[in-house]
């Protein structure tokens, strides 16, 4: 009978115009560009052909784009898309494109800004692309607090609601953002799914 | 007409954050949904706020919206005789 264990079978950080896997810097820019440049490089190199994602606001780009370097060699392909999960979380919600479509309904208000201000739109997009449908939830919290992915997410594998999901902290305002994404599976191979090891995975 | 589709390319390009197509890479005739050019609802009302915003006109009956939609050359076509009849 299957006990609940799960391990963490992969990580994705971007902070600071700097792209990890597994703890392994993969590319990075120079300090200096801009969000939304770092992005569009990041777009290229890792993806292409997903035109989508320029209507992206910045949550779900970052999200996205992690979700791709993360899966882009190993995706979840032995899992049925209704038991892959997505739990996610950050501080600011959708807060950085609420205000960016606050600011356009003072002339006529944008249906493609008004579509992203929501943040688990990132999930959406994510689901999308790697055909997830399983069960997701977004939270708001101060900051990325693992005991609590950690408990939440034992929860679900126990009661075989998921087999396989992404977690993590997808954040950004302004110019200030930061990813740690998480590739957990039933499958053994990796580090126990635990809250030290979660925060061992991303310390560098 | 051929100088209004030209504007229209480069507005729908821009306005829809169509950064891997080039305006003269769309058809003047065709499709901009589905199979043609891949636009979505939400694109179709980024259309509608360009012709209110460049040019002053706003769509009375939605269900026109597919006719008028349809390519490049139909919405200009929908520009000319609204500002004809103005």
């Amino acid at each position: 009978m299957y006990n609940g264990e799960a391990y963490i079978t992969g990580s994705c950080v971007i902070r600071k115009n700097r792209v990890y896997r597994d703890g392994t810097l993969l590319w990075e820019t120079p300090q200096a560009q801009e969000l939304q440049e770092f992005l569009r490089a990041g777009y290229d190199q890792f993806s292409g052909q997903y035109p989508k994602f320029h209507k992206m606001d910045p949550l779900s780009k970052l999200g996205w784009l992690a979700a791709e370097v993360l899966l882009k060699d190993a995706p979840l392909n032995n899992y049925p898309p209704e038991s892959i999960g997505l739990i996610l979380a950050n501080k600011s919600a959708s807060l950085d494109t609420d205000l960016r479509y606050f600011d356009t309904v003072k002339d006529i208000a944008s249906p493609a800004l008004f579509v992203y201000t929501l943040a688990n739109i990132v999930m959406g997009e994510i689901s999308i692309r790697h055909g997830f449908k399983g069960e997701n939830a977004f939270f708001t919290a101060d900051a990325f607090d693992p005991e609590f992915m950690v408990g939440y997410i034992s929860q679900l594998f126990l009661e075989n609601a998921v087999s396989a999901c992404l977690c993590g902290w997808v954040e950004v305002m302004g110019p200030a953002y930061e990813v740690i994404l998480y590739k957990v599976e039933r499958s053994s191979g990796g580090l126990a799914f635990n809250a030290d090891n979660l925060q061992k995975a991303v310390s560098f | 007409m051929e100088k209004l589709m030209a504007a229209l390319k480069a507005q729908i390009v821009e306005q829809l954050n169509l950064q891997e197509v080039k305006p003269e890479d769309i058809g003047d005739d065709q499709p901009l949904f589905k199979d043609g050019l891949g636009l979505d609802s939400i694109d179709a009302l980024e259309i509608i706020v360009l012709l209110q915003q460049h040019y002053g006109i706003r769509i009375a009956n939605p269900e026109q919206g597919p006719e008028i939609f349809h390519s490049v050359r139909t919405i200009a076509e929908f520009i000319t005789a609204h500002q004809t009849a103005k």
